[in-house]
């Protein structure tokens, strides 16, 4: 009965093409800033700041990213993990060699160069499709790693390769603890999640659509194919860029470009299928679902061996999770598509005609 | 059907257009013209060559030989981007709508050239982006009103019955304002009163937009009864071309394509 | 220069193998348009099945054929459960489910038999043949010789099997023409696990090889990303490309690590394979025999 839009009639175009047409959607919506700005700050504790809303948050951003390149144009990715190591390395080296770097210039310089290095291995997009494409960019994968462990000066020649993030400090004031941190990730992926879904919502979302959808049909009403292609790699991997500048920056504090691997491209493209393809919103649900299923899979096993006191083989978890892993993605692709995002809507359109089923 | 609209000069024209894949001859020689503001009909049996036909005018297939003269200049092909900036509209005989979008924005879609923002400008969005989204949206709505497909508007194109995509796709190409419009077989698998709303559309365009219209159809009633001229391909090659009374009694056109096909 | 023959020789050897592999994705890829990323997970699945049976005491005799079992019941499984639901999906929505696959069978294999290294005897020694090293001063391993010939013997007989037996015939046929094939009178669903199984032997034979050489371990599943450069070069359809094509990858990896890695410091076999696939789609983006694709609307 609450959720309703009876009643509430669209009287300009203006209004009818809100974000959030629905007046319950729009107080939903400030609801959950709400909580994700004050609540959250005033009772959560470091722990879940660190081990669960940082990352959560950041792999948000990154599977947006790219799920503007793979939900929204199409064009599969299996070189994520690589456009965000381009962003920490390069917001690194950003922060290193140049004096009195304001850190928000150099996430966005950063984001910068992860788009530039997009649009270089977004060009086989051109020729190639489908998986021929995947293909493509599992050796952006492979090369970007190699070249930022084999060249000495973007690790500051650390022998090991590690680097350390410098400190995030904006005004002389320093973001050093967990909640600081925190707040500073969710603005910028507040905001950068409103951008993207101005994009998606305009021309620009229409024209990645179209060649994603029916790229002849595309072609022939005007989009340029190689345009609208580059500049979704480009978008992608700037977001995919700040997003690998805040791992290293406001998560994990010291990275090297291993970290950076194939099973974390795989990991978020799973949180883009399973949150929903071509959704802003299923790019949350998603990453949460995914951040949250190791520890749910934990407490599971904790609770088999020491509640139940069962014998279980060690690495039985690690095993586990990928077999639920792979279990999940079948079973979404199967079964509902457009993921946790869909499952939501219909959830929504049950609510709406609740209490009555018609 | 008489209206008063005057036919105007030839804006479009071909002279010996030679297509082929492979080894399969899709065209060969293929020469004819296209009049401002008037209804150009393309007919012939199954593998004729009509869709290649309209392929070559918007640039998707590249002829191997001839020459195509386009508001009076000389180019040996098309290509799909100019020929939409300049004018020319279509749509497709296995319909091409984006499958995961609904009417709205697949018509939204059509208007794309007529767009000045940008990506940065729509990621902004409040300002001139939106103001242009609100304008092209007030265009689109009339379309969606000559169309009477409002009640549609919000639903994703692929939940829609096959007529009333074939509609939201004509909708699409209108929305371009195209000079031109080209229509590969918009009426096939249509039942009569969806044939008839769809020659309702079609003609009204072509009467008070002056569109003009290349329109390739099966239905014979339909082709005589609302085109001026009528190109009739057999086996890749022109066999006939006049007005509907003078295909209909053209021997060539009564053997290879009347005859055998109705 | 007998340096150079003795690289080109040990990669034009591994890059048999890697047309095996290749081969199991052109299989499946022909006959269900499915590119099977789990075919690397099928690699490491079955070359730890057959290992731990034969750790278990059984015999390489038993234990291999045992494995050829477990390989079909999976083969029936994943029609059953994976493909079937998902007939006419884009093959992009095919591929993610592989992909899913393949996190499954790795994650099955492991909760199976544990994660750690398993060493494999099959009974032929790794060191150079003595012929060779005397009378040509080139080092080639027994081993890799008498697996290349088993790959060999193996890509050979797939090709024959493909090209002149009905049921091959059948297989490309629906790879064309799924109506086709219907006619010829083999139902889809039996096709495609076949299909399944034959990929599943391939990836046994793979796994023994492979893992006799280097141990049975989790990189196993690292042989379908090394297939995949082959698969591009060679065109997804084409058997006789996925043996060109892994020759060529096999050969000039090993070349390029040895005469170019020394410069910008080594470890180019990651990407240097996917980078010359990626040059050549470029030019020939249907790969060396693959069949041209012609987009229509
Ligand atoms: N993209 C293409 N590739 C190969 N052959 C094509 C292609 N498009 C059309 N053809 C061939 O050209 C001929 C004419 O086809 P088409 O123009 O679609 O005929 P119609 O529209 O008159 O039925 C047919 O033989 C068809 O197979
Ligand atoms: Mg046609």
């Amino acid at each position: 009965m609450f959720y309703r839009e009876a009643g509430q009639f669209k009287a300009t175009y203006a209004e009818d093409s809100q974000i959030f047409p629905i007046r319950q959607d729009r107080i939903g919506m400030a609801i959950i800033l709400l909580v994700a700005f004050v609540a959250v700050p005033l009772f959560a504790s470091p722990y879940y700041f660190s081990a669960i809303l940082i990352p959560f948050l950041i792999f948000a951003l990154a599977t947006l990213g790219l799920n503007i390149l793979t939900g929204y144009a199409g064009q599969l990715s299996l070189g994520t993990a690589a456009f965000m190591a381009v962003g920490a390395f390069a917001s690194y080296n950003f922060m290193l060699r140049i004096d009195g770097m304001p850190i928000l210039i150099a996430f966005m310089l950063s984001g910068l160069c992860a788009a530039a290095v997009g649009i270089v291995f977004g060009l086989p997009s051109l020729r190639i499709r489908g998986f021929y494409l995947a293909a493509s960019t599992l050796a952006t994968q492979f090369f970007i790693v190699w070249c930022l462990t084999k060249i000495g000066w973007f690790t500051n020649y650390s022998s090991s390769g590690v680097i350390t993030a410098q400190q995030i400090e904006i005004l002389g004031y320093a973001f050093d603890t967990p909640m600081s941190k925190y707040l500073f990730v969710l603005i910028v992926v507040s905001v950068m999640a409103l951008l993207a879904k101005n994009m998606v919502r305009s021309n620009t979302g229409r024209s990645w659509m179209a060649i994603r959808d029916m790229d002849m049909a595309a072609e022939v009403i005007g989009f340029r194919p190689m345009r609208t292609k580059l500049l979704a790699f480009a978008v992608s991997s700037f977001y995919c860029g700040v997003a690998g500048a805040l791992y290293a920056y406001a998560y994990l504090g010291t990275v090297e470009p291993e970290g950076f691997s194939i099973e974390m491209s795989f990991r978020i493209l799973f949180m883009v299928i399973i949150g929903g393809i071509g959704s802003v919103l299923g790019s949350f649900l998603g990453s949460a679902f995914i951040v949250l299923l190791p520890t749910a899979l934990n407490v599971m096993f904790h609770f088999l061996e020491k509640d139940l006191g069962l014998e279980l083989p060690s690495g039985i978890s690690s095993s586990v999770e990928l077999m639920v892993f792979g279990a999940l993605i079948i079973f979404f692709l199967i079964v509902e598509p457009h993921g946790l995002a869909r499952l939501w809507q219909i959830g929504k359109e049950k609510l709406r005609l609740w209490p009555f089923p018609h | 059907m008489d209206t008063g609209r005057k036919i105007g000069d030839v804006i479009l024209s071909f002279e010996n257009i030679s297509l082929s894949f492979g080894g399969v001859k899709a065209l060969t020689n293929i020469g004819f013209d296209v009049r401002e503001h008037e209804i150009r009909a393309i007919i012939g049996p199954n593998g004729a060559g009509k869709s290649s036909m309209l392929n070559v005018i918007n640039g998707v297939y590249h002829p191997q030989e001839g020459e195509i003269i386009f508001h009076g200049k000389h180019r040996r092909d098309m290509n799909t981007y100019e020929s939409a900036k300049s004018g020319i509209a279509r749509t497709f005989q296995n319909i091409a709508l984006f499958k995961g979008m609904s009417v709205l924005d697949n018509i939204m879609t059509g208007r794309n050239l007529k767009m000045k923002s940008n990506f940065l400008l729509d990621a902004i969005y409040w300002g001139p982006a939106r103001r242009e989204e609100i304008e092209h949206r007030k265009k689109v709505e009339e379309i969606i009103d000559f169309l009477e497909i409002q009640h549609i508007r919000k639903t994703p194109v692929g939940r829609l019955a096959y007529g009333l995509q074939k509609r939201v796709e004509l909708g699409r190409a209108l929305a371009a304002e195209p000079s031109i419009l080209l229509l590969d077989e918009p009426m096939a698998g249509m039942n009569v009163e969806e044939k008839q709303d769809m020659c309702r559309f079609i003609l009204d365009v072509n009467d008070q937009l002056g569109t003009t219209i290349v329109l390739i159809e099966h239905d014979m009633g339909v082709v005589m009864d609302i085109s001026d001229r009528v190109v009739v391909l057999d086996y890749g090659k022109k066999i006939g071309d006049g007005t509907p009374d003078e295909v209909r009694t053209n021997r060539d056109v009564i053997n290879a394509y009347l005859g055998v096909a109705h | 220069m007998q340096f150079f023959l003795e690289v080109l020789l040990g990669g034009l050897l591994s890059g048999i193998m890697y047309s095996l592999v290749a081969l199991g994705f052109v299989l499946i890829y022909k006959a269900s348009g499915v590119f099977n990323f789990a075919q690397g997970a099928m690699v490491f699945f079955a070359a730890l099945t057959a290992v731990g049976l034969h750790d278990m005491g059984l015999s390489l005799w038993l234990a291999v054929p045992l494995t050829m079992a477990i390989m079909i019941v999976l083969a029936v499984a994943i029609e059953k459960i994976v493909l079937r639901p998902l007939v006419n999906q884009a093959e992009i929505t095919l591929f993610m489910v592989t992909i899913g696959l393949t996190f499954f069978i790795e994650g099955l294999a492991q909760a199976i038999w544990g994660a750690s290294v398993r060493k494999l005897e099959l009974g032929i020694e790794d060191v150079p043949l003595e012929f060779l090293l005397d009378n040509a001063g080139i080092a080639i391993s027994q081993f890799d010789l008498v697996a290349a010939g088993i790959a060999f013997v193996l890509v050979a007989a797939l090709a024959i099997f493909f090209s002149k037996t009905k049921v091959g015939r059948a297989l490309r046929a629906v790879a064309d023409d799924h109506q086709a094939a219907l006619s010829i009178g083999i139902p889809l669903q039996q096709i495609w696990v076949i299909v399944w199984g034959v990929a599943g032997f391939v990836a046994l034979v793979a796994g023994l090889l492979w893992g006799a050489r280097n141990g049975v371990q989790f990189a196993l599943t690292f042989v379908a990303l090394k297939a995949l450069p082959v698969l591009i070069l060679g065109g997804f359809t084409s058997v006789p490309g996925a043996i060109v094509g892994g020759l060529i990858i096999g050969a000039s990896e090993k070349l390029a690590e040895v005469f170019l890695g020394p410069y910008v410091g080594g470890g180019i076999e990651g990407w240097f394979p996917y980078v010359l696939a990626l040059l050549f789609l470029l030019v020939r983006p249907e790969g060396l025999f693959g069949e041209k694709i012609i987009r229509r609307i």
